[in-house]
């Protein structure tokens, strides 16, 4: 197996880009980050990570702004060409805005930043992502959001579930639906129809090692490694 | 040079400046001072400034031990944390702003701190913030505005400390009338840096370029030094518009931009621009090195037209600092900046006349010797007198008041604001961002985080007991530098140093100096007996509405050093069928107690003893026996005693507790003797640890169970105490929403 090549981009206000640098390094991959002004990739890169943050300052509605930053331009061609592309928490807003996943993420029902760990049922790991999850498992993951709301509305939460797109809930210890945001149906996390660009609100990268709390996300990551 | 000032005694009182102060500018002038000069002094003679009323008794802190790279009079204090890192930390408060404008009142305070501690070249990897509310439990009017100011402080310190990527690890929150009409806001970060990569705050070498960098210049937080420099009344709404506005987005790129220009060889020195913006910010520099400065301030950026060299040198505008750099490395420097879309321009430079020099489109507008106005600001000997109220509680005891049964007092101080748990506040922070939180809020007693680049970690805690501080003023803050230590000392980490942050009300009141006096007295002993040094800190005075003063609310943090990051002892139950002991003496002493307050409700009473032998003790048992893996957690008593102590270890496990504690009186189980802890031992290991104990009294009290918390006669389901201790605070809270 080759080392798998990580670029982890960096927008003004990022702040998770070294947390999901020091994540993937802990797997054994080579990691660079992308400033937001770069107008291309490498060519043997085999994942981008929008990594969480505040991507200017979110003042506007979150990834809006960011989706307009050069280096969005190469990654919808990377993932155009079948690129593995994986947006955590502020990623999968940006995500979301720059249209490469469907959907939107508005603000916390009870209208707070919320910060805890949460348990997540893997719905599907037919797909790079969760390949090395069970189907059905529960992973306790930290998240850590103000614009977590999931919402699509019906026909697009159809499509969702027809094309097995819906990747994670929010559940309980014991795999119950429990919805700290609002979000439709409880979604946590989704990919596109494709299966190669994937969004979660969940930190997946803040979970790497029983020491601080949980190492479920291992697992997450490790589907990438393949 | 401009004009002279007219109506010269309207001026002075607009500036708080006495009639004395202005005869001793014309000395140091030698001539009339202009406006912009006159503004000068009174920013830097303001209390905030120059800690006029409270140097006096600051002078004599402990602030050495061989581990102290940096003491008090930088922008934060500095720690040797070992191979070749240091920790960088300091806590300030920031409370008059924030009951002004909770949420930019306390969001700004959250920023500023962080601002001291990058300054130095530290990354901030964690926050812990005090709070200090009044009553929220009523149905008045005062109960709901304080329910909205505990809304606004949270959301302002989630909104900034959030979006920089700093996690809050931790902090405390209590609640009592005195703060009715002036809430506390005290904010604490921690920012690590190689030891031998600290940069300070000095301005030298003659023709060196001063250079701004950040924010625009506005006219926002202007004069807000001076105005937190004194008492509320009615009229304090009015003053809204000397709250800053923060920004944290643009300070995250100010970090950014600061730590990339931090790897490149081209800085001097550095400072914020916090309190009295660019005037104390420049005068400190230029102090610290024996230099004089000129600057240009029709150079400063400006957020605004028609700002004048009055308002550059008073704005308190957020997210700016001030640089000296080498010359001839200025566009090195502006490129770095631009890259993170920010501001940077050279202003001025640095000079050997020991004057500041101002300039406005080429003409000089104020000139002021630098020194005089740090050195000669006056220091005053307030009159202090021993407050009369202490003799009347003195001899208050709880056999005075009416006897409840403890089942009756247990649900009553399990269901207190500040005992039951705060994730309402807690889970609005960001805990986790950065991946070394290994102990945070919620999980009782000290914070913890790894420290990756020594597999250390760094344990800290924030505390004051403020009605012992009430009830004893020396002992009090004596008390709290010997909590915080000892919740750190409970995780099993070494305490090295303390920040501390000195609220209290209107030094102008012989007997608010008078505690606050004692307070220091009482800081400088502990400091001295437990040899954890005070390496910086902030004094807030003022905290006084209409003539009622705050209690004295000394807030110390501790910072403490655990070897190993694996080894982090934490402080609920781990496993069902461990043997429980409670370490130290416990003996019926209820004075400035939970228990008073609640249950009889007054704070009252002596406090209870002070040794720091026996802290000491404790101390070295929990952490030499935790590095021996004889430990399986160990939690420190405090408000409420044993009793609540098991109770929280229970709410928070999810294990309950079976335990008889030996006792005088059966209300024994809520006194606060001090230096005491719980701490769950595996069977196996109970002989050895015993073996440790030396001198320290230690009783066996029981085991962890699967089910029910059991205490002498109280008893409580499982459930029960997570419907009290869980939900109660958010009940409150939002109770009008």
């Amino acid at each position: 197996m080759s080392r798998k090549k990580v670029a982890v981009l960096q927008f003004p206000g990022t702040n998770c880009e070294h947390d999901t640098v020091h994540a993937f390094e802990s797997l054994g991959c080579e990691t660079q980050i992308i400033w937001h002004k770069a107008e291309k990739l490498d060519s043997d890169v085999d994942l981008v990570v929008v990594a969480g943050g505040f991507s200017y300052g979110d003042y506007l509605r979150s990834g809006a702004i960011a989706k307009f930053s050069p280096v969005m331009e190469a990654v919808k061609e990377f993932a155009n060409k079948g690129g593995n592309v994986l947006g955590i928490c502020n990623g999968f807003q940006v995500l979301t805005e720059a249209r490469l996943l469907p959907g939107a993420l508005k603000r916390n029902e009870h209208l707070h930043f919320i910060s805890k760990h949460h348990h997540l049922k893997v719905v599907s790991n037919e797909n790079t992502f969760l390949s090395e999850c069970t189907k059905d498992a529960v992973v306790n993951i930290p998240i850590a959001h103000h614009d977590g709301n999931f919402y699509i509305d019906e026909d697009g939460l159809k499509d969702l579930y027809k094309n097995d797109q819906v990747l994670l809930q929010y559940t309980d210890a014991t795999g119950s639906l429990s919805n700290p945001n609002g979000s439709v149906d409880s979604i946590a996390g989704i990919s596109n129809k494709e299966k190669n660009v994937f969004g979660l609100m969940p930190h997946p990268e803040r979970a790497m090692e029983e020491l601080l709390g949980s190492a479920d996300g291992r697992k997450m990551l490790e589907g990438f490694l393949k | 040079m401009p004009a002279q000032l007219e109506n010269i005694n309207d001026v002075l009182a607009q500036h708080k400046l006495s009639q004395l102060d202005y005869a001793h500018i014309k000395e140091i002038l030698k001539r009339e001072p202009n406006l912009v000069e006159l503004g000068i002094f009174s920013a830097m003679w303001s209390e905030h400034c120059s800690y006029k009323s409270s140097k006096k008794h600051l002078n004599g802190f402990p602030t050495k031990a061989p581990w102290v790279i940096q003491g008090p009079g930088e922008n934060a204090g500095v720690i040797d944390i070992g191979d070749g890192m240091a920790a960088v930390f300091k806590m300030e408060s920031h409370n008059h702003p924030s009951f002004i404008e909770p949420y930019q009142g306390a969001a700004t305070g959250v920023g500023g701190i962080m601002r001291d501690i990058f300054t130095m070249g530290a990354r901030p990897v964690a926050n812990l913030n005090a709070l200090r509310f009044g009553n929220v439990m009523n149905d008045d009017e005062v109960s709901a505005h304080q329910r909205f100011l505990v809304r606004g402080v949270v959301d302002g310190i989630s909104g900034y400390g959030n979006c920089m990527g700093v996690p809050t690890i931790g902090g405390e929150v209590s609640f009592d009338e005195c703060y009715n009409g002036n809430i506390l806001v005290n904010a604490f970060t921690l920012g690590l840096a190689k030891s031998d990569e600290i940069f300070y705050g000095k301005a030298e070498g003659i023709g060196n370029p001063v250079i701004y960098v950040g924010s625009k210049t506005g006219r926002d937080g202007l004069g807000g030094a001076v105005m937190s420099s004194d008492s509320f009344t009615e009229e304090s709404k009015n003053l809204r518009p000397t709250v800053q506005v923060g920004d944290p987005f643009t300070e995250k790129l100010l970090l950014e931009a600061c730590m990339e220009l931090f790897k490149t060889d081209y800085v001097v020195g550095i400072q914020d621009m916090g309190a009295a913006g660019l005037t104390s910010s420049s005068f400190e520099m230029a102090g610290r090195s024996g230099s004089g400065m000129i600057m240009h301030l029709d150079k400063v950026p400006a957020r605004e037209e028609g700002m004048t060299p009055y308002d550059f040198m008073l704005s308190e505008s957020q997210e700016r600092m001030l640089l000296c750099a080498k010359k001839g490395s200025e566009q090195a420097i502006i490129d770095i900046f631009e890259k993170w879309d920010l501001d940077a321009a050279v202003i001025g430079e640095v000079t050997d006349t020991g004057d500041m020099e101002l300039f406005w489109h080429g003409e000089k507008c104020a000139e002021v010797p630098v020194d005089p106005v740090s050195e000669e600001a006056p220091i005053l000997d307030r009159p202090v007198k021993r407050p009369a109220y202490l003799d009347a509680l003195k001899d208050v005891s709880i056999n005075d008041f009416a006897k409840v049964n403890n089942q009756e007092a247990f649900e009553k101080l399990i269901a207190s604001m500040e005992v039951v748990d705060k994730a309402w506040v807690y889970e609005q922070y960001d805990s986790m961002v950065q991946t070394n939180t290994i102990k945070k809020g919620g999980q009782l007693d000290a914070s913890v985080i790894r420290v990756k680049e020594n597999g250390k970690a760094l344990a800290m805690s924030s505390d004051c007991n403020v009605r012992y501080c009430y009830v004893d003023p020396k002992g009090g803050a004596a008390a709290a530098v010997i909590e915080a230590g000892r919740n750190v000392a409970m995780s099993g980490a070494r305490p090295l140093a303390i920040t501390d942050c000195l609220n209290y009300g209107n030094p102008e009141n012989p007997e608010v100096m008078w505690q606050f006096a004692e307070g220091c007295l009482g800081i400088k002993e502990a400091c001295a007996e437990l040899t954890t040094p005070v390496i910086g800190g902030n004094v807030s005075l003022y905290n006084e509405t209409n003539g009622v003063s705050v209690f004295p609310t000394p807030s110390i943090a501790t910072v403490g050093v655990n070897d190993d990051q694996d080894n982090v002892l934490f402080s609920n139950f781990q496993e069902v069928g461990n043997e429980l002991f409670l370490v130290g003496k416990s003996a019926s002493e209820f004075g400035g107690s939970l228990y008073m307050k609640e249950i009889c409700g007054t704070v009252a009473g002596e406090l209870p003893v002070i040794n720091y032998k026996a802290e000491l003790e404790l101390w070295e048992l929990v952490i030499e026996a935790n590095k021996k893996n004889l430990l399986e957690c160990s939690k420190d008593l405090s408000s409420g005693g044993a009793a609540i102590a098991l109770a929280k270890m229970a709410a928070t496990s999810g294990k309950g507790c079976d335990v008889v504690i030996s006792t005088d009186d059966e209300r024994d189980i809520f006194a606060e003797s001090m230096s005491r802890a719980i701490i769950e031992v595996k069977t196996e290991n109970v002989e050895a640890f015993k073996a440790m104990l030396g001198n320290l009294p230690c009783e066996k009290i029981g085991t962890v169970t699967a089910a029910d918390y059991k205490v002498n006669d109280v008893e409580m389901s499982l459930e029960q105490l997570d419907s009290v201790y869980f939900y109660q605070f958010e009940k409150i809270i939002q109770r009008d929403i």
